[in-house]
Parts: C-alpha cells; structure tokens; sequence
C-alpha cells in the first residue's frame, strides 16, 4: 500500500464516497486500523495489496544481557531482508521489519510479542534468542495465533513445552548440540567433567542433556556449577571444582562472559584440566583479548566457524559479506567488534524459511498464518546454499526443530580453527512432541 | 580444595568485595550524615565512574603518546572520579538544592537521577560491558602448609613433617591486592582530612547542626554542594578500581547499590568507622560463604543481618541515636 493509499482510507480525506462509507459503516474509527484490518474485505483492493510490505515482527535483545546478540541478530537480519528484497520480496511483496526491544526480559518480551501482532500488524513475529525470553513470550503468540519464529538454541521447542505457532528452524537446538559434543569431550578430553553453566532455562538445557550425553559415553559429571547469567565476578565459583577433573565444561552468557573466563584462567594458573567451552562463552569478544592467553589449545563448540576457514564454502563467503563480517569474525568497520557468527546465521536462514514457506503457501495476510506453519512443517531437507550459508540442515515438522553440523574448534594462536564437524545425525534424537496433531 | 586454601581464597575475594564496598558506603554514608540526603542514584556514580574509565582508557591508550599499558588507567583513576564529582555536583545545585533538600522528596529525586544516568548511559555507550586493562596484573599462586606423614615413600624413607605446597587453584592477583591496600590508604586519608582538617571541621560542624553552622558564617550550600561531589567521587574511584576485574556496564550499579545501603545500615548512618568494619563483616562474609556454600546464599545472608540490626539496633552497630 502506498502513502496515497492509506490517504484514500482516512474518513473525511478525499477518496471515492463508496469506500469511505463502506468504511465508515464498519465502524473504523481509527485511520490506521482501517489501513488494514479491514482491507481484505474490502472488494478491488487486492491490486493494491500486492505492493503491501510482510511486516516481519522482530523482537530483538537491544538491552539487557543479550545486547550483544541483539546487535549482531540485527545487522544479520537487515542483512537478510536486503538479499531478500533485492531478489523480489516475497511473494513479489517487499519485506518490512518492525523491531522492538525486550530488554532481554521475559515480562517484557511477552508485551513485545503483543505489541508487534496487534499495534504493528506484524504477519509473525521472528528473532528472539534468550531462552527465558522464549518461555515467557511463546504461550503469548499461541494466544493471539501469530506464528513465532525463534532463533534460541533451547530445547524447550523441541521439548513440546510450547504451542504450534513456535518454530525454530533456523538454528539448532540445545540437546542435539551437546549430544554429537559428548562423544569428543569423552574420547579426546577425559570421562570426569565439570559443568560450569548459567542458571537459567538454557543453562539447564545443558546441564541436562549433557550429564545424560557424557553417560552414555561411559563419561560422568563430577560437578554442576550453575552461575547466574547476571553474575559479575566469578573466583568465589571456581573452588566448587573438584580436584579430580579431567574436564571443565564451560557455557556462560551475558554482558560478564570474558570476566568469567579470564578469572577461569587466573583461578587455575598454569596447572589447568583439559577446557571444552560453548562459544557463547566468548561470544561477541576478541579471543586475543588480554588474560585469554590460558585459553591456547583449549576447544570450543561453534554452531558456525568464526573465522573463516581453509575450506571456507561460497556461501558463507558470501553471507559473511553481506551481513558485514571480516575473516576474524569482527565487523568490517571496526575490528574490535566482533560478531556473535556462531549463533546470527539462524537469523538468515529463518528469514529465508519465511520466505519459502510463504512462497510455498501462497502467504497473502494474517488469514494465511495457519497455512505458513504448515507449509514449514512439511519441509525436511535444506541444502547448504545461500540461504543455508552454515550447513545443510533438516526439519522435523513434528517437533518444530532443525538439525545441523555442529562444529569443533581449537585455540591456535588466539584464532579459533576448525577440527571437526559432526554428521548431522549425530544430532538427531527421538521425537518428544508432534506440534501438528495440535490443533490451531 | 581444602579447608585451609579454602579460607585464604575466600578471605582474599572477601577482600576486595570489602575494598569496593567500603570505599562506596562511605560516601553513601557521608552524603546522608552531613546532607540527610538518601541517595538512591549512588550506585549509577558508581556504574559512571567505571564507564567513564572504560572510555578514558580507551582514549588515551590508543593515543601514540601514551602507549605504555598503565597509562589508560592511570589518566582514568585520575580524571572519572574528579568528572563524576562535577556531575554530582551540578545534580545537587539542579535538582536536590531546589527540592530544599527535603528528605522524601530528595529519595524521589535520586531515584529520577538513577534513571536519568542509566538510561543516558545506554544511549551514549551502548548495552555492551567493556573492558578496562589493568595497569598489571600478574597471577600470584599462594602456598600453604600441611602435614605429610614420614615413611617409604618413593624417594626413599623420609621424615615426617610440615612441607609447603601449591594447592590447585588457591592464587590472587597482584591487582587484587592493589585494590585493597588502595582502600585501605584512601579510607585512610578520608578520615584524616574528616578529623583533622579544616574542611573536615567544617563538614562535620555542618552535619551536627546546619542552622549553627550557617549562623557562624559556613557557607552550607557548598559544603552540601561539596559532599555530594565528595561521596559521587568515591563512588566513582570504587567503579574504577573495580573495572579492571569486572567490566563496565550500564546496569552494574545496581547490586553495589544495594550491598552499600546493607553495608550503612549495619555500620550506622553517618558513621565512618562503622562503615568500614561493616563493609569488611559483608565483604569479607561475602566471599567466606560464596566459596563454602554459594554466593546466593551470601546475599541472602546479609539481607537477613540488616533485617535482625534493624529490629534489635535501627541506629546500627557504631551510629549514635539520633536526637
């Protein structure tokens, strides 16, 4: 719709007597919601319509601990619409994306929820990471039945603990992570672990599905240090670690993460166990940050290289471009900003999702939104392409959730190098839930 | 680990949560003993003092001229906590002044100030925590004593006896020590200048009774004016000393915020010795109970002391009654 249409739709402005009092009649008093709630009802409109945007809802991390996330999710994001746009839109409709912050706060997050769907009209909502954030704003879109499309890692998709409008297929998940880890924590590393974890839904998913992982390779958990993701100084942790570890499995989140594992290496000097860490541990921060020295020859999970690699593919050569990535990981404009690349891909390959799945349905409006979840149910298998820049994946409609190669990287020389990447089916687990048999 | 590394681990930590606080209390505690001001926006001095290192140091040390690695710390030590006072100063002459320095009024205020300053500083600096380098920061294992029994032991048969040992993980770093003993000698210069100087004179003449003081000719705008930008200041020294080991971030003010009024109310209102050996009881509390049973169950604990010298003693340990 453009700026003349919405003119034509106010009451008392110059337009055509018919549709003003076929509005009037409907009672819309406010120009706005007449603007479009009630545009499918009105006849010959349809024409107009086509140049109408999808207003993608995004609830974004600008604040709060995931501020970091929030900004790489954004950049990644508009980065994505661009290619998207510049390819024609979707459906030949342009896309639009209304962003919203949450505070990385789960109250908030379900008022932003609202706020997008009905003030903004948004045809879904998209982006959210913090797990918390998640659980607290899902149950919120089942309620007004507007799709949600999370890019979080938790389990709690897949877990069935949430409804049929919440789908998570761009990014995997928590459990199929830490399961295709255990086999190379357990056979490289050492069978005694020590989990060092943030105290939230996430952390859990860890702690959880990693203790049950590790035993099943014949490892154990010695330790489960739970740490909360506010926390700011870590030492008074550290002596929870029982002497006999072989391993300190490490995970932590929020604005305090090089804190935590700078004083990880002042705790343990130069006698330190093998280390295994999330990369969210060091998200968004240099590895050559001063105090990571310890960190040398120590590996970390990466859900998508940070630093480009040898056998870097086109795709995520490209993707890196697009979205502005420097080989180290860091933004082009400023190399001491560095990405969150292990996690914003999902952003891209969500959007690209929405984009097929809309395709697929024939996506016109918000009547349509039912027919989008099950267009992206009914997909399985995505190629590694340019709208997969991380890695062939595959969908299970059933449980809401992707599955994909996970990576392993070692230290070399303050650089993260890839040593190994797991199959897919590594990652692959029994289905808990079957969202479809749900009703809308 | 074992009992003994236990303890120095814990009692080190404590140190320096101790350090922070009492540096921060006491101008809590000075600012409402002279002012009768209760000032809720503390904690974002504290949280500015640390940004401002965050962006001094940065500034200065990609300057050519100051290439040495202790030289963003040391322009930051220098010029946050001063930079501080002057916005503290100008929220006094803006805000509490005109408030008439009226006791509720003034807490609504400072709460409008603690927003003003947070939500500033997210807008100007951004969401992200940033690092400050220390000016050096070498890890220092501590060595600890036990007691090995004599007999066959693989080099041969050997006396029984005490034998030093590095147990895992016991160590602090020469910066954590650093913040401590700069505490300890800024606390110490602070109750020189409140007892021995002129201007502590004038403070304290201006604390006991404002309408005297004014009637001997003491400007008591100023010295209001004074201790507002004195307490902000060591609000600020504290957010720098600590951002080397933490991090700057907008919101960190907040559990400061809350330990200095436990650390006050425990130590007595106004009181400076009472503040210092509260801030150690919770800090170096702190770091005991964090390292045997949790940190969560530390600042229960401590919520719970203030509960119980609220009930049994509301002037706090060392506070006079108050008239």
């Amino acid at each position: 719709m453009t700026a003349s249409d919405k003119m034509s739709t106010r009451p008392g402005r110059l337009a055509s007597p018919g549709r003003r009092d076929l509005i009037r009649k409907l009672g819309a008093t406010s120009a706005l919601a007449a603007g479009v709630g009630v545009m499918p009802l009105v006849g010959g409109y349809h024409q107009a319509r086509s140049a109408e945007p999808i207003r993608i809802g995004f609830q974004v991390h600008r604040t709060g601990i995931g501020a970091a996330y929030g900004r790489w999710y954004s950049r990644t994001t508009d980065a994505a619409v661009r290619k998207i746009n510049a390819e024609g839109g979707i459906n030949g409709r342009p896309v639009e994306i209304i962003a919203e912050d949450d505070g990385t706060d789960p109250k908030r997050g379900a008022e932003v929820v609202e706020k997008l769907a009905t003030q903004h009209r948004c045809d879904l909502v998209f982006g959210t990471l913090f797990s918390h954030v998640v659980i607290g704003s899902s149950p919120r879109a089942g309620e007004l039945k507007v799709p949600y499309f999370v890019v979080s890692e938790g389990h709690h998709v897949a877990s069935g603990m949430l409804n049929r409008y919440t789908l998570q297929p761009g990014i995997t998940d928590v459990k199929s992570q830490v399961q295709a880890m255990a086999p190379f924590v357990a056979n490289t590393l050492g069978k005694k672990v020590t989990m060092i974890f943030p105290d939230f839904a996430f952390g859990h998913d860890h702690r959880d599905y990693f203790s049950a992982a590790i035993e099943a390779e014949g490892g154990k958990v010695v330790a489960k240090i739970a740490i909360p993701p506010t926390e700011s100084s870590f030492t008074r942790y550290f002596p929870k670690i029982p002497r006999d570890t072989d391993v300190i499995y490490h995970v932590m989140v929020g604005p305090a993460v090089l804190t935590f594992v700078k004083e990880l290496g002042e705790f343990f000097g130069p006698s330190r166990p093998a280390i295994f860490g999330f990369i969210d541990s060091l998200e968004a921060v240099d590895m050559a940050s001063p105090g990571l020295e310890f960190l040398e020859g120590t590996y970390f999970w990466e859900g998508n290289p940070r630093y480009a690699q040898a056998n870097q593919s086109a795709y995520d050569k490209a993707y890196r471009q697009a979205v502005g990535v420097d080989d180290n990981g860091a933004s082009i404009s400023d190399a001491r900003d560095v990405s969150t690349y292990a996690h914003m891909f999902g952003c891209w390959e969500t959007l690209h999702i929405i984009k097929a799945g809309m395709e697929a349905s024939s996506y016109r409006g918000p009547a349509d939104r039912t027919g989008l979840i099950e267009a992206v149910e009914a997909m399985t298998t995505m190629p590694h392409s340019h709208a997969h820049p991380q890695g062939d994946k595959v969908f299970n409609g059933r449980t809401h959730q992707v599955f994909g190669h996970q990576y392993i990287s070692k230290v070399e020389n303050s650089r993260l190098v890839l040593t190994h990447t797991t199959s897919i089916e590594d990652t692959i687990y029994p289905d808990e839930v079957d969202y479809t048999t749900q009703s809308f | 680990m074992e009992l003994g590394p236990y303890l120095i681990l814990g009692l080190l930590e404590g140190l320096v949560t101790a350090a922070v606080l009492a540096l921060m209390a006491l101008g809590l505690s000075l600012v409402f003993g002279v002012m009768r001001v209760v000032n809720v926006a503390h904690g974002e001095f504290f949280m500015i003092g640390a940004v401002l290192a965050w962006w001094i140091a940065d500034a200065v040390g990609s300057h050519p001229a100051f290439a040495f690695p202790a030289a963003g710390f040391m322009a930051a030590i220098l010029i946050a906590p001063v930079l501080t006072a002057m916005l503290a100063m100008a929220a006094d002459q803006l805000v509490l002044k005109r408030l008439d320095y009226d006791p509720e009024r003034t807490i609504v205020a400072t709460i409008g100030l603690l927003y003003i300053i947070q939500q500033v500083t997210l807008m100007s600096f951004g969401p992200d925590a940033r690092p400050v380098e220390a000016p050096f920061n070498h890890r220092l294992p501590i060595p600890f004593v036990e007691w090995r029994a004599g007999g066959l032991q693989a080099g041969g048969l050997q006396d029984g006896g005490w034998q030093l040992y590095w147990p895992w993980g016991l160590g602090t770093t020469s910066y954590k020590l650093f913040v401590i003993m700069a505490a300890a000698v800024l606390i110490t210069l602070i109750w020189l200048v409140l007892t021995r100087t002129r201007a502590g004179l004038v403070m304290r003449a201006t604390r006991i009774d404002r309408d005297m003081a004014q009637a001997f000719g003491i400007p008591v705008g100023r010295v209001y004016a004074a201790v507002f930008g004195l307490g902000a200041g060591l609000a600020a020294l504290a957010g720098v000393l600590i951002v080397p080991i933490q991090q700057a971030h907008y919101l960190m003010g907040h559990d400061p915020l809350l330990l200095s009024f436990i650390v006050v109310i425990i130590g007595g209102l106004g009181s400076l010795p009472g503040t210092v050996v509260a801030a150690l009881l919770i800090g170096v509390g702190d770091g005991l109970i964090s390292v045997f049973f949790s940190p969560t169950l530390a600042k229960i604990i401590a919520t719970l002391g203030v509960a119980f010298v609220l009930i049994f003693r509301p002037e706090g340990l060392f506070g006079g009654r108050r008239q």
